[in-house]
């Protein structure tokens, strides 16, 4: 059986399309065009020639991804990214979710006072915060250094030591970026209902018990839309090299996303430029699908 | 009402009318003063200064308002290729002279031959030679030199003194020698030089003073594989081999003037601006104790960079007329003068340094001889990119990563990657040229 639209004109489904048109439009013109156009531009040799003079551009075809995929700062920087994320993502949820159960817990007092004090650092300016970094970091004056020295370690060179300047990075990250997960597990904690608590108290369970049985399992979905973000966001490393770094010492805080921006904005290259733009993002997507599949397979035990 | 006469509104209108009137009679009489606004771009102090010296011009140039617009040295480069893919560049600029030859290629630059040649206030040979080279490309001049950041040899004297030596050397060896015996004289835990690791120029300067240059067959490929440069990479690798200079960036040192002054090293190669840093920041008791000196050559006295800003007026500007009148005014000497001593940037042309604060100051002598023997670096849009990969290369090489013999290989082959394009570029161009004939 069919449904005939009635006389004054659309079907429920044609009526939609107005509404959304100009949301559409919009992500049409800002985000659907520029993104053709940067594929489009990954497959020339568009620099400061072409610049000057389009009769300068070559259509290359893959070109610009073979040379990236033999271009041995690309593979650093991507290794650097890596150690990046496996360092810090971790790291940033242990920090987010444990501070979101401490500020919700009952027995904490002054609730309002941590959770705007534990937020504070995502809404600073990264470079006001990184200069401060950068004098709590100092090899010789710094203040991480004086509490190593007097706990009888010895002092890192942090940004100067091509070890150590990575692992800098992940802190400055991770302090930065921890409390905004913190919010929104905070909110997930207190959609919990009180009385599966009381229930599992009842039935004689511990605080340990209570998180691994209770509170878990029902933050898995916020727990894997955080990581989810988080991981994207981490691949996206720029920033805090930026400001911290330039990259340095030894190459060993160049990020993809550095790496793009300096051979786009510092050199021109921007068809090449852009061949590191998909890359990362083909990256980031297959490794969303695979986390989602992982948290999909986690629900379901 | 009507006996008042001319009502408050009835005048206001009566008198807009005939504002109105004269303005129009105005707009078509040949006498309209029209205002000519010249968009000035400046960087960093420059920018700043420049508002205390233009009051001068303008009086001279009733016609003419100068709007300066400042921009940051970190981002002026994005800037300035932005502005010419958006055909909104200014009309006149301050330009490092190592970009020159980059907005060349862009074709976003006006040749100045036609304005030079009629130049009372401009004359070619009162500039110091290396630097004047470095502002034309392919033997078009497209800048005029503003002022000139070389780097040399800042020591301090006590501890050259201490250690057995009244003056630097003139002589790569020699300089070793002196070296060795401050580091033998303070320590482990002090060094002798400060070459900072982020910095391409230390490097860049061995290698200039150097008989092959850089790049060979008009710049088409790298000439990296030398004995030239391997033996400026040995150099700059044996002082951080032998503990001579420490192995560290700039930022790593919170403060170089410090430091300085509590001997953690006793020379630094470093540039003009320097001068005032150290007048400012060590303490009176050790004013006596620091001076400048040119560089060390490999056999005798050596060359230098010849960095620095340049002027230039962009091919789009509607008022190429009076942006060169103002460049002119910034060239004549007592500008640049009064410019040093609000900048402490050095001016370009001889005359400049024969009077004033500048012809005086003890610390600027040394500069002054070394502006004499400045070498330029080749004149390709690619040169800041290999520049900063050789800087990544040597850091590899200090650190130990790679041997010199490795290293200057696999940069040679990198570096005629870099000027793909560029050989392409050329070839295209003389085919066509011949295809014409």
């Amino acid at each position: 059986m069919s449904r005939r639209p009635d006389k004054q004109g659309f079907s429920q489904a044609q009526s939609g399309w107005p509404f959304a048109a100009p949301a559409l439009l919009l992500i049409g013109v800002f985000f659907l065009l520029p993104v053709i156009g940067a594929l489009l531009l990954s497959f020339t040799d568009f620099d400061l020639y072409a610049l000057a003079d389009i009769s300068n551009l070559r259509l290359v075809g893959l070109r610009n991804y073979q040379t990236l995929l033999i271009t041995p700062m690309f593979w650093k920087a991507l290794g650097n990214t890596t150690v990046f994320v496996i360092l810090g993502v971790p790291l940033s949820l242990i920090a987010s979710l444990g501070t979101a159960l401490l500020v919700n817990s009952r027995l904490t007092r002054f609730k309002g006072f941590f959770r705007t004090a534990l937020f504070a650092p995502v809404v600073t300016t990264l470079v006001a915060v990184a200069l401060i970094w950068r004098y709590m970091l100092h090899t010789r004056y710094g203040l991480i250094n004086y509490l190593l020295t007097h706990l009888g370690l010895p002092a890192i060179d942090w940004l100067g030591d091509p070890h150590w300047s990575m692992p800098a990075i992940v802190l400055l990250a991770v302090w930065k970026n921890f409390g905004y997960n913190m919010i929104i597990l905070l909110a997930a904690l207190q959609n919990i209902p009180e009385d599966l608590y009381e229930a599992a108290r009842l039935e004689g369970a511990g605080a340990w018990h209570c998180l691994r049985r209770v509170t878990l399992p029902l933050l898995v979905p916020t727990l894997t839309l955080v990581s989810i973000l988080t991981v994207s966001g981490y691949f996206q490393l720029f920033a805090e090299p930026y400001v911290m770094t330039q990259g340095g010492p030894l190459q060993s805080t160049v990020s993809v996303l550095y790496f793009m921006f300096e051979q786009g904005f510092k050199w021109w290259n921007l068809g090449f430029a852009s061949a590191v733009a998909f890359v990362l993002f083909a990256l980031i997507l297959v490794l969303t699908m695979l986390q989602m599949r992982l948290a999909r397979r986690l629900g379901e035990v | 009402m009507w006996r008042i006469g001319i009502t408050p509104w009835t005048g206001g209108l009566v008198r807009s009318a005939t504002l109105a009137a004269a303005v129009l009679l105005g707009a078509c009489g040949p006498s309209a003063p029209k205002v000519e606004v010249i968009h000035f771009w400046a960087m960093g102090v420059e920018a700043e200064v420049l508002a205390r010296l233009l009051p001068e011009f303008e009086r001279t140039h009733p016609l003419v308002k100068v709007e300066i617009q400042q921009l940051a040295w970190t981002a002026a480069h994005e800037k300035l290729l932005t502005a010419v893919a958006g055909d909104a560049t200014p009309d006149l600029c301050q330009l490092g002279n190592s970009w020159i030859p980059e907005l060349v290629a862009l074709k976003a630059l006006e040749p100045l031959a036609d304005q030079l040649a009629h130049s009372r206030a401009i004359q070619t040979d009162d500039y110091f030679p290396g630097v004047w080279q470095t502002n034309t490309v392919d033997g078009v001049l497209y800048a005029v030199p503003w002022y000139v950041d070389t780097r040399l040899l800042f020591y301090r004297r006590d501890l050259l003194k201490a250690a057995g030596f009244d003056t630097p050397a003139q002589t790569w060896s020699g300089w070793l020698a002196q070296l060795k015996a401050i580091k033998k004289m303070v320590g482990p835990q002090r060094y002798a030089v400060l070459v900072p690791l982020n910095e391409f120029e230390p490097l860049q300067i061995l290698a200039l003073e150097q008989s092959e240059p850089m790049l060979r067959d008009d710049g088409r490929y790298g000439n990296f594989r030398s004995d030239s440069f391997r033996r400026a990479l040995a150099f700059y690798r044996e002082l951080f081999a032998q503990s001579l200079a420490p192995t560290m960036t700039n930022t790593q040192i919170a403060n170089v003037w410090n430091e300085m002054g509590k001997g953690f090293f006793s020379f630094y190669i470093s540039g003009p601006w320097n001068i005032g840093e150290f007048k400012r920041r060590l303490p009176p008791e050790l004013q006596n104790s620091w001076m400048t000196a040119p560089m060390p050559g490999p056999d005798g006295p050596g060359v230098s960079n010849a960095g620095g800003s340049s002027l230039v007026i962009f091919r789009r500007s509607k008022h190429q007329q009076s942006a060169w009148e103002l460049l002119e005014f910034l060239s004549t000497p007592a500008i640049q003068q009064r410019f040093y001593e609000l900048t402490g940037d050095l001016p370009p042309r001889r005359s400049s340094w024969q009077s004033g604060a500048i012809a005086t100051d003890p610390y600027t002598q040394a500069f002054r001889v070394q502006l004499e023997r400045l070498r330029t670096f080749p004149q390709v849009p690619e040169w800041e990119q290999i520049m900063q990969e050789m800087r990544i290369m040597a850091e590899r090489v200090v650190h130990g990563q790679q041997d010199v013999d490795t290293a200057v290989t696999a940069f040679d082959a990198q570096v005629d990657a870099m000027l793909a394009k560029r050989r392409w570029m050329l070839a295209r161009q003389q085919s066509k040229l011949a295809a014409s004939r």
